[in-house]
């Protein structure tokens, strides 16, 4: 945040009548200006707002560089795995299963006699897309359930967080094992949808309450006192100003539906063959950690630096957004 | 949001059109909250009227009602937990309480417009001042972006902001105190609206930009023929800029009279206990008059008049009976022109 405090005098202006004023006014001001740029700011630059702020104190962040670059590069190879992997994920030779790390296949063979190195680099983009679909899915969810309702407040409130009970009451990998079993879909959605399903009360939680403390300011009434119309206040004054909590928290979620998404490929519910996934690929490795850890230790390690990343980067914004937390 | 009413855009003379119906006119408004406590009586039964061009100043203390009545006229009440039981709101003969509420919003800073206490919390922070003024001319005249930020570099011009065209893209935080109260001041004035409605405009600020900030109100009302309403308590305030005063107790109207009149020949025994405990120079080292305990709990107002437990001139009477605001005439019978006290002995606050 900038110097809040300009100087509180404002010079002596003593309005009389309307054009003498206006010349008072002016030749006082640039004093005024000059008062201004002394503290600190250099004359040509721009007044910034909490998001160019926030993106300032990120740029010069080393965690939110590091994750930031991870991040890329997973979407890089999420989008175009061929730039990195030549193989096919998909063909196997049975007879080079559990083989350790050989010219051209560096991370070795997994139990099929697939390609570790290739299957790690394919697995990328489920984890990805999963990743950022249930995200994107729980943040909008959310926020527009949980704004609504603190917004509004009253009945529907009431029957919103007591809703937003019911789902928080589900235990996750249980409720993943009862109503993923069910799919037979091997793509990607089912396990994004199940995901926004049980995840969007924890966003609507954080957005609620953050627009129930941003509708008691005055701004809000002053902006219905003036003829604001309710969708108004909501998405150009309630909003921005409500919406940073559930940025920071939505990018730490993201990481942990990574890994939510590993768990449930790993006990069989989340995505299954022939989708190529790291939890797919961890889960039958585990049977063979003994003789072939070169198989559990590849997948795994991508998917814990991914997770990792994530989470730094939430970090690295909530810093950036509320500088108080540090 | 494209309708425009006819007189919004210019501003069309006004002595005329307001001779018969007053522009503004409460009549016995109620205003309750229901509270886990029980219920707060926090305006009960308030009546009076602004005209064009003319500045009333609430008079009273916190607690007293004064702003939940200003709330009650822009339609900004929290209800629930508030209600209005009883009331109306007259605007130019209309109430205001029955119209839907698409008629009440197009109404609010087109015609009624408000300028609150504290300018820094009533200002957005996340938007620049210039897309909060401009707001105005986009909403309600459907202006283009660009045609708005003029708009509104004109506006923190005409409020006396200096470098209005360099500092448009400022954010609130950048401005001190009496500049953002002349934002505040601006945004209200943005749409030349009839009535302008400022609750404790000042009470943030410091005392030499109080002094500008009021002048300034009083130079755009005047510029425009706006009626005003100026909610505060101090009494140094209103002094210069009203034309009549109502002071409020435990939300009623205790005393109406005009400004000059009613420093002269308080008829209440609450205003003469605000006059007296105003510091003055001429009274230096003696102890400063204070009116004897607290403001009514509204969950339980006294019966009687409200204010007879504070009252140096109670009788029994006062703690039975409700007084009305009565007219309040001279010793020998003649009226005194805008005048009223809700006192059981107005007679001898103001002659003996």
């Amino acid at each position: 945040m900038p110097e809040p405090e300009p100087p509180k005098d404002e010079g002596a202006i003593a309005p009389t009548g309307t054009g003498g004023t206006m010349d008072l006014a002016t030749s006082d001001g640039a004093g005024l200006e000059g008062l201004d740029q002394g503290d600190g700011k250099g004359p040509d630059e721009k007044a910034r707002s909490l998001w160019s702020d926030a993106w300032r104190d990120l740029r010069r962040n080393p965690v939110f560089i590091i994750s930031g670059l991870i991040i890329l590069f997973l979407v890089f190879i999420a989008i175009w795995p061929q730039a990195i992997a030549s193989g096919n994920p998909l063909s196997c030779n049975l007879s080079k299963a559990q083989q350790g790390s050989q010219p051209g296949h560096p991370f070795g063979f997994t139990a099929q006699g697939c390609d570790v190195y290739t299957r790690t680099v394919y697995g990328a983009r489920a984890s990805v897309t999963v990743g950022v679909c249930a995200t994107l899915g729980v943040a909008i969810v959310g926020t527009v359930l949980g704004g609504l309702a603190g917004f509004f407040g009253g009945f529907s409130d009431s029957i919103l967080s007591r809703v937003t009970d019911i789902f928080f009451g589900i235990p996750v990998v249980l409720g993943g094992l009862v109503l993923l079993s069910v799919v037979t879909s091997s793509s990607v959605w089912p396990v994004v949808g199940f995901m926004v399903l049980l995840g969007w009360p924890q966003i609507s939680r954080i957005a609620r309450g953050s627009v129930i403390t941003i509708k008691q300011n005055d701004f809000v009434q002053a902006a219905r006192a003036l003829g604001a119309s309710n969708s108004r206040m909501m998405l150009r004054h309630v909003l921005p100003n409500a919406v940073a909590p559930v940025i920071v928290v939505a990018t730490i979620a993201l990481g942990t539906y990574i890994a939510l998404e590993a768990t449930l490929s790993y006990l069989g519910v989340g995505l299954k063959p022939p989708s190529v996934s790291w939890g797919i690929d961890i889960s039958d490795a585990s049977k063979f950690i003994r003789n072939a850890p070169h198989m559990l230790l590849w997948p795994a390690g991508a998917l814990a630096i991914t997770v990792l990343a994530f989470i730094m980067l939430g970090d690295a914004v909530r810093d950036a957004l509320d500088p108080k937390l540090r | 949001m494209t309708i425009i009413e006819e007189t919004s855009s210019v501003p069309t003379p006004r002595s005329g059109d307001s001779d018969t119906t007053p522009l503004l006119e409460v009549r016995d408004l109620h205003v309750e909250f229901h509270t886990r406590d029980g219920v707060a009586k926090a305006v009960n039964g308030v009546n009076y009227s602004v005209s064009s061009g003319e500045t009333l100043a609430v008079l009273g203390e916190s607690g007293s009602g004064k702003s939940v009545t200003a709330q009650a006229i822009m339609g900004i009440l929290d209800m629930p937990p508030g209600s209005i039981p009883q009331g109306q709101i007259l605007y130019r003969g209309q109430d205001m309480l029955t119209m839907s509420y698409e008629e009440r919003r197009k109404i609010r800073g087109r015609k009624i417009a408000m300028i609150f206490q504290d300018a820094l919390s009533s200002l957005n922070p996340v938007l620049s001042v210039g897309y909060q003024l401009g707001e105005m001319y986009r909403v309600h005249e459907g202006l283009s972006r660009k045609a708005a930020k003029a708009k509104a570099i004109e506006l923190m011009e005409r409020v006396n902001i200096p470098a209005a065209k360099a500092r448009v893209n400022d954010y609130p935080h950048q401005f001190s105190g009496g500049m953002r109260q002349r934002i505040m001041i601006a945004m209200a004035l943005a749409l030349e609206p009839d009535l302008i409605i400022a609750d404790e405009p000042t009470t943030a600020l410091d005392v030499t930009v109080q002094a500008q900030v009021m002048d300034l109100l009083a130079d755009l009302q005047r510029e425009f023929n706006m009626g005003l309403i100026l909610i505060t308590h101090d009494l140094g305030v209103v002094a210069d800029v009203a034309d009549k005063i109502a002071v409020m107790y435990a939300g009623r109207i205790v005393e109406t009279a005009p400004v000059h009149e009613l420093y002269k020949r308080p008829a209440h025994p609450y205003t003469r206990g605000l006059l007296d405990s105003i510091p003055r120079l001429d009274q230096k080292g003696q102890e400063l008059y204070a009116i004897k305990g607290l403001p009514p709990n509204l969950l339980k107002i006294p019966a009687g008049c409200a204010f007879n437990p504070r009252c140096p001139k109670a009788q029994d009477i006062c703690r039975t009976d409700v007084p009305v605001l009565d007219p309040v005439t001279e010793q020998d019978g003649t009226e005194l022109p805008g005048r009223g006290s809700a006192c059981h002995f107005w007679k001898e606050t103001i002659h003996g």
